[in-house]
């Protein structure tokens, strides 16, 4: 094994031929057996080959893009599982961006932020409100539900929404001491669903608990958006949109004094960051992914109500991060796909196959154990054991390594005139 | 609308006592941890919760083995209250142990990640063990000390109504005192005490004094989550009902009560949650009269979190604390 291990590396044409033999493979046995969930995601997995392998990143990018858009979509799309696989994938990609905003979060800028699910809520209710006839009952003008076509804009107004509440919510607790910060959000989090479960009266907003119904589809040119496949591809461009934004974050000006903020502070004040701004903007930015997320998916289920957005989902989404790798972009996508499909997929099959055999009467199987409803206790064990035994996750963050060396000849290059550089006789004295 | 609110204020307050009393408790517990280890531990609410389910199973137990109706009632709730507090204890050795010690000198953030950790997994634990014995999670204790009173405040003043209250009331009133006491006493007075505010104030230099710190770690759990735990069983008898997913919000209230007083402070912590139970009750019974219908008692939640946010962002260090500035 270490033997293929080591010729396969270096060799890229190699790498190229296996990762293609791969895909063919996997993506034929889904063609032709529909029904296996296993060739499903044995497909899906070949994105996390593509990831190790040595591909220039431009390349990766493309096959990946020819995987997602072309492979999957197709080779799923002759039997009837495959608005369900369809399903799978869209919510992974909803779970996706919202792991992201949050990596942002607790990955990048170490706040713990236990409400993060508030910021989906709010994306949801914003699109919800309006889409649905129950604007009517306080906005003094206009027609309600508005139609598909504003579904565009509402992404947008999501992402905004979410990112203002971000910062309200932002202003008075990052002056304060960091664990406090947990609690607080955790309050956060609660209150945002108890107001949403009542703001049924005085003026009926949210519907209280019976939630919104028939939310309004989205459209664009007379084309309706009703199908999980076409969700999926929504889902996809601000996937897209998302990473692309994470990446440039992460090693920019900011990105950097995020995580100077989360190794020290006081260092990282005594270096000239505003404490409070950097903060602040990790979590306008983490909201406003989550926001937009909440508006695809108030559209996507056309149904919205205060269950969706308990603490356990802030904790699933925390649990991804943690899982991939706090910090690592990569990492925590792997960490949502892990998560999404054992939540969606792998827990209700085993529940399944366990009552299936206790019906044979093969083993007698008590209803409590059931894993699907042991969600909590997996999650708590894999918070443990990962905080424990692997806190940089499953695909440690990388920071990019300068050559000192290199970067002193490319500076050296862009300089007109050569400065010379004194010691300081401060020092010395 | 004064004379409304004076006319329930009786019942407010001994309602607001009682529940003030459990989350006083329970707030000692998160301010110990918080004092001597500087972390929020997340799982003292679930040991609350398992407290009570202990509790509550004890005394199905004793019941069907007739135990219960052949001695005094008021024996057999102190015999569970040992018991299950002497288990809840070495519950919360155990979790220190397994899950925060290793990670003493991590970043704080993977610790406080661990500690939700560990709640997410106690509340499942509970959830299918008790599931799994009686087919349903929601347990309800054998109803004990039922016997209503009254206390006349008409006869004070005619604009007050009456407050009623059961004896097990009184019986947690005087449980959380004799426990308050007890810990002021155990904590101001006694050597280990000592050795407990020793190793809060400065763990290294304690370790010098030749203080065995990991020992004193592991009192402090033990202390903080015996009370919890014969809270819980007190809060079982007291409302009856309990379901794993209790010592969530209640932790959370009680941590907001612990914050209140002054963290790591132990007389504001209980200070602190009597004041945030009154204040609870008050606008569980009050907002819908002050805020003219708009927020109804739903919204009592809401209301304590507000008062956190409120502390935190004018008085971080508590109403009973000292301001700490940190040291470079």
């Amino acid at each position: 094994m270490n033997k293929l291990t080591s010729k396969l590396k270096g060799n890229k044409l190699a790498q190229i031929i296996l990762l293609v033999l791969y895909v063919l493979i996997t993506s034929l046995s889904l063609y032709l057996a529909q029904a296996s969930v296993t060739a499903f995601l044995l497909l899906l997995f070949s994105l996390l080959l593509l990831y190790y392998t040595e591909l220039p990143d431009r390349l990766k990018w493309l096959i990946a893009g020819v995987v997602l858009i072309g492979v999957i979509p197709f080779v799923s799309s002759t039997g009837p599982g495959y608005q369900s696989y369809m399903e799978v994938a869209t919510v992974v990609g909803i779970y996706v961006a919202m792991a992201l905003g949050l990596n942002i979060v607790v990955g990048l800028a170490g706040l713990l932020d236990l409400g993060f699910v508030a910021f989906f809520a709010i994306g949801a209710y914003t699109y919800g409100i309006f889409a649905t006839g129950q604007a009517a009952n306080f906005m003094p003008f206009g027609t309600f539900p508005l139609s598909g076509e504003s579904f565009w804009i509402f992404i947008l107004i999501g992402c905004f929404v979410a990112a203002l509440f971000g910062v309200l919510l932002g202003i008075p607790v990052l002056r304060v001491k960091g664990d406090y910060l947990a609690i607080v959000t955790l309050g956060f989090g609660e209150i945002i669903r108890i107001v949403f479960n009542n703001l049924d009266k005085p003026v009926n907003i949210t519907n209280g608990a019976m939630g919104l119904a028939s939310v309004k589809p989205p459209e664009i040119f007379g084309y309706q958006f009703v199908y999980p496949n076409q969700f999926y591809f929504i889902v996809l461009a601000i996937l897209f949109l998302v990473i692309l934004a994470v990446r440039r974050f992460e090693f920019s000006k900011i990105g950097r004094s995020w995580k100077a903020v989360r190794e020290n502070e006081i260092a990282a004040q005594s270096m000239g960051i505003h404490l409070v701004r950097t903060k602040l903007l990790a979590f306008a930015i983490g909201a406003s992914f989550s926001g937009m997320m909440g508006v695809v998916f108030a559209a996507k289920q056309t149904f919205v109500d205060p269950t969706s957005f308990t603490l356990l989902e802030s904790i699933t989404i925390l649990v991804m991060v943690i899982l991939g790798g706090m910090g690592s972009v990569p990492g925590v996508i792997l960490g949502a796909a892990v998560i999404t499909i054992l939540n969606l997929q792998v827990l209700t099959e085993v529940t399944n196959y366990l009552n299936q055999l206790s019906l044979d009467g093969v083993i007698s199987f008590p209803e409590a154990l059931a894993p699907a409803k042991m969600q909590r206790f997996i999650f708590g064990a894999i918070l443990i054991i990962f905080a424990i035994y692997r806190p940089q996750g499953l695909i440690p963050s990388k920071n990019p390594v300068f050559d000192e060396e290199s970067l002193k000849e490319g500076s050296k290059k862009h300089r007109k005139e050569k400065i010379t550089v004194e010691p300081d006789k401060g020092f010395q004295a | 609308m004064l004379a409304e609110i004076l006319q329930s204020l009786p019942q407010v307050l001994v309602d607001g006592i009682a529940l003030g009393a459990i989350y006083a408790v329970i707030a000692l517990g998160y301010t110990m941890v918080y004092g001597i280890l500087e972390l929020i531990n997340f799982a003292h609410g679930e040991i609350f919760m398992t407290g009570a389910f202990i509790g509550v199973a004890m005394l199905i137990l004793m019941t069907g083995m007739g135990w219960l109706a052949a001695m005094p009632a008021i024996l057999a709730l102190i015999l569970v209250l040992v018991v299950t507090s002497i288990l809840t204890g070495f519950m919360g050795v155990g979790i220190e142990r397994m899950a925060y010690r290793p990670l003493r000198n991590s970043p704080k953030l993977i610790t406080l990640i661990s500690a939700i950790g560990v709640s997410f997994l106690l509340q499942d634990l509970v959830r299918f063990i008790t599931e799994y014995k009686r087919g349903n999670y929601i347990l309800t204790g054998p109803s004990m000390f039922n016997e209503q009173f009254s206390i006349k405040f008409s006869s004070i003043s005619s604009s007050f109504s009456d407050a009623f209250f059961k004896t097990s009331t009184l019986i947690l009133i005087i449980a959380v005192v004799i426990m308050m006491i007890g810990l002021d006493f155990f904590v101001n007075k006694t050597k280990w005490g000592m050795a407990m505010r020793a190793v809060a104030q400065d763990r290294e230099t304690a370790s010098l004094m030749s203080i065995n710190v990991n020992r004193v770690i592991s009192l402090t759990f033990f202390i903080g989550s015996a009370l919890g735990g014969a809270t819980g069983v007190l809060f079982a008898v007291q409302y009856g009902t309990i379901d794993p997913y209790i010592g969530f919000i209640l932790g959370l209230k009680a941590f907001t009560a612990a914050v209140l007083g002054g963290i790591g402070n132990i007389r504001g912590a209980m200070a602190g949650g009597l004041m945030l139970g009154i204040l609870e009750m008050f606008a569980a019974a009050n907002l819908q009269l002050l805020t003219g219908g708009i927020f109804g008692a739903e919204y009592k939640d809401v209301f304590a979190f507000a008062i956190l946010i409120v502390v935190l962002i004018f008085k971080p260090e508590g109403l009973f604390g000292k301001a700490v500035t940190e040291k470079v």
